[in-house]
């Protein structure tokens, strides 16, 4: 039945009988952030009922993860969230380690909290500017994506990518970080929050920014608890629920930050929750740069042990050595048997991963948690009522990114 | 951490306790709290959980499934759940055989609806009540069970664009080289090779 008709069809003229508009939101559109394809049913402009259509970028991510060794299947993990991407490989290197029992050396602890705030505001500053730009502003993404080109140069001079790191590893982090590198990203967590004020300054009091974010896609907490909601979606409608804060892992227990937390659960108080977050990321990166400098944050990055490979300097000397980086890089590291599941707080929201391994080096079953396909499932149910402009709103304010969706 | 420890053990006991007839066992194990139950007490056991006082595991975290083909009972379908409340987290986990419908959770949680599409999608598990039961994340028309062990990695079709017909094709795979499956197991830990050569040793003796 797409003919909106309710009875009275014998009481209409021709002219009076209206049926339901459907249309195809995406695979192309540009507000769909990626390849979502969303069969829409309008009743004129009112959003009647939505159905969205993922897997466009399926790429077998779980299966393939089956077939090769831990340390392989590390780089798929950037490559399912790709905006901020360390915060996926934490995910992996906890898992692993809490089936292996090993500690992270403090300074590998403290790089990988200062690269996941990294991660975080190039999260946040892609989707809060993108999605001004879906409710019609230009300027933000042009501005927001300045910040995130310096942030990704961070992320190259650690690891020599600027997207898919790899550099989160079992054990620690791949390579220290050297001295000077510190000192920028000091420099610019100083420099940032000006940035931010003129980003605030664009869009918080803007008119057609709040005439198209305020009351948009209201969540309360009966929502946030149907639809299994994490990140900011929860913290938006005032639940004060943080990963980093109730269930902490590597050393966020020891900083010092606040939880953003929005009134109304509608986009601008999310959109609000974000800008906050930032700010407060700053904070932690700074703290973490502290800590870095202090004498207990020296040291090794890597538990060296089977996990992890020798020093290059004993490879030159020492035959054990040898062989275990040769060991370790053809067969991999094994893993005792298990399952476990860890998850973090990655930009968008929960992240978790299950492993059930089997004692091999390679992963008996791998399930990715993406916070984005919990909400985006939700789009029939948040978007319906809504006008179809204000979908893309909603799209942008759930911060759905397909890589991690569709896997 | 062993007073968390202390409170899982406490969880687990009480829960068998409450429920002991849908219970098949209980374990901590890496600090995670897993239940087993039977498959027959899905909705309620559930519901449960998410309405008793000491549970209230309110949001649903993930649902996935494990494939073990030498098993009787093939598939493990996994369920984690997490109370915000409590701030504590649960695994309930129910055996089922290839071929068994499992009872759908969406009237308790309505964001199972997904996690069970995928689960049929990727496995071939029906979900017994489940409002919309359709493929999710594979291509339209796609045929077998890929996260199933015995489908393998590459596939049975691929698809292209073909020139002449002037439209996307489907044929099977066919490989320049054969899939590379390295097994790196060490052969002083357990691996069965069968050498060239090594026949002959056997017919010597025999």
């Amino acid at each position: 039945m797409m003919d909106g008709g309710k009875g009275f069809e014998d009481a209409k003229t021709g002219e009076q009988q209206i049926r339901n508009f459907n249309i195809n939101f995406g695979p192309q559109h540009p507000a769909a952030h990626g390849v979502l394809r969303m069969v829409l049913e309008l009743d004129g402009e009112i959003v009647e009922r939505c159905d969205p259509h993922i897997g466009l970028l399926h790429r077998g991510t779980e299966k393939l993860m089956e077939s090769r060794t831990y340390l392989q299947n590390l780089p798929y993990f950037d490559r399912l969230d790709y905006v901020g991407t360390m915060n996926q490989e934490h995910a992996w290197c906890l898992v692993i380690e809490k089936l292996c029992g090993v500690e992270v050396p403090r300074r590998a602890s403290l790089i990988r909290v200062l690269y996941s705030e990294i991660g975080r505001i190039l999260n946040h500053l892609l989707n809060v500017t993108t999605q001004a730009m879906d409710v019609g502003a230009l300027t933000p993404p042009l501005w927001g994506f300045e910040e995130r080109e310096k942030l990704m140069i961070f992320y190259e001079r650690a690891s020599g990518a600027r997207l898919h790191a790899a550099y989160f590893r079992p054990g620690g982090v791949h390579q220290d970080l050297p001295p000077a590198l510190l000192d920028d990203i000091e420099t610019w967590c100083h420099a940032f929050p000006a940035v931010l004020d003129d980003i605030d300054g664009l869009l918080t009091e803007n008119r057609i920014f709040k005439q198209r974010n305020v009351d948009i896609g209201i969540i309360n907490e009966e929502d946030i608890l149907n639809w299994g909601y994490s990140g900011v979606m929860v913290r938006g409608s005032g639940l004060a629920w943080d990963l980093r804060r109730s269930q902490p892992y590597e050393c966020y227990d020891e900083f010092d930050f606040d939880i953003a937390v929005g009134k109304n659960g509608d986009c601008y108080d999310r959109y609000l929750v974000r800008m906050a977050e930032m700010r407060e990321s700053v904070k932690i990166m700074l703290q973490a740069i502290e800590k870095l400098r202090a004498p207990e944050g020296q040291g090794d990055v890597l538990t060296r042990g089977k996990l992890t490979p020798p020093k290059r300097a004993d490879m030159k000397t020492s035959m054990e050595a040898l062989i275990h980086h040769f060991k370790l890089y053809t067969e991999g590291f094994h893993v005792p048997e298990g399952e476990v599941y860890c998850a973090v707080e990655a930009p968008k929201g929960e992240f978790g991963v299950y492993l059930v391994s089997d004692g091999t080096n390679k992963p008996y079953r791998a399930k990715l948690r993406a916070p984005g396909y919990l909400h985006l499932q939700s789009m029939d149910y948040v978007a319906g009522g809504h006008q179809l402009a204000d979908v893309a709103a909603i799209i942008g304010t759930m911060d759905i990114v397909f890589g991690e969706v569709d896997r | 951490m062993s007073e968390a420890l202390e409170a899982l053990n406490e969880l687990g006991a009480v829960i068998e306790a409450k429920r002991a007839d849908q219970v098949v066992g209980w374990s901590v194990a890496f600090g995670e709290l897993t239940v087993t139950i039977r498959p027959d007490a899905l909705p309620g056991f559930i519901e449960f959980l998410k309405t008793d006082r000491a549970c209230r595991f309110s949001t649903l975290v993930d649902i996935t499934a494990v494939d073990w083909p030498s098993r009787d009972e093939r598939f493990d379908v996994v369920y984690h759940f997490l109370s915000m409340y409590q701030n504590h987290r649960i695994r309930v986990k129910c055996a089922v055989g290839e071929g068994d419908m499992v009872p759908s959770i969406t009237p308790v949680h309505q964001a199972a609806n997904w996690f069970e599409r995928e689960i049929f999608d990727m496995f071939g598990i029906i979900f017994k009540g489940h409002p919309d039961l359709r493929r999710l994340l594979t291509d339209y028309g796609f045929r077998g069970y890929p996260l199933r062990k015995d489908f393998p990695t590459t596939g049975y079709t691929e698809v292209r664009y073909d020139e002449v017909e002037k439209r996307v094709v489907y044929e099977p795979v066919s490989l320049v080289q054969e899939y590379r499956q390295f097994d790196f197991m060490s052969p002083w830990e357990g691996a069965d090779y069968i050498l060239p050569g090594d026949e002959k040793a056997d017919e010597a003796k025999g």
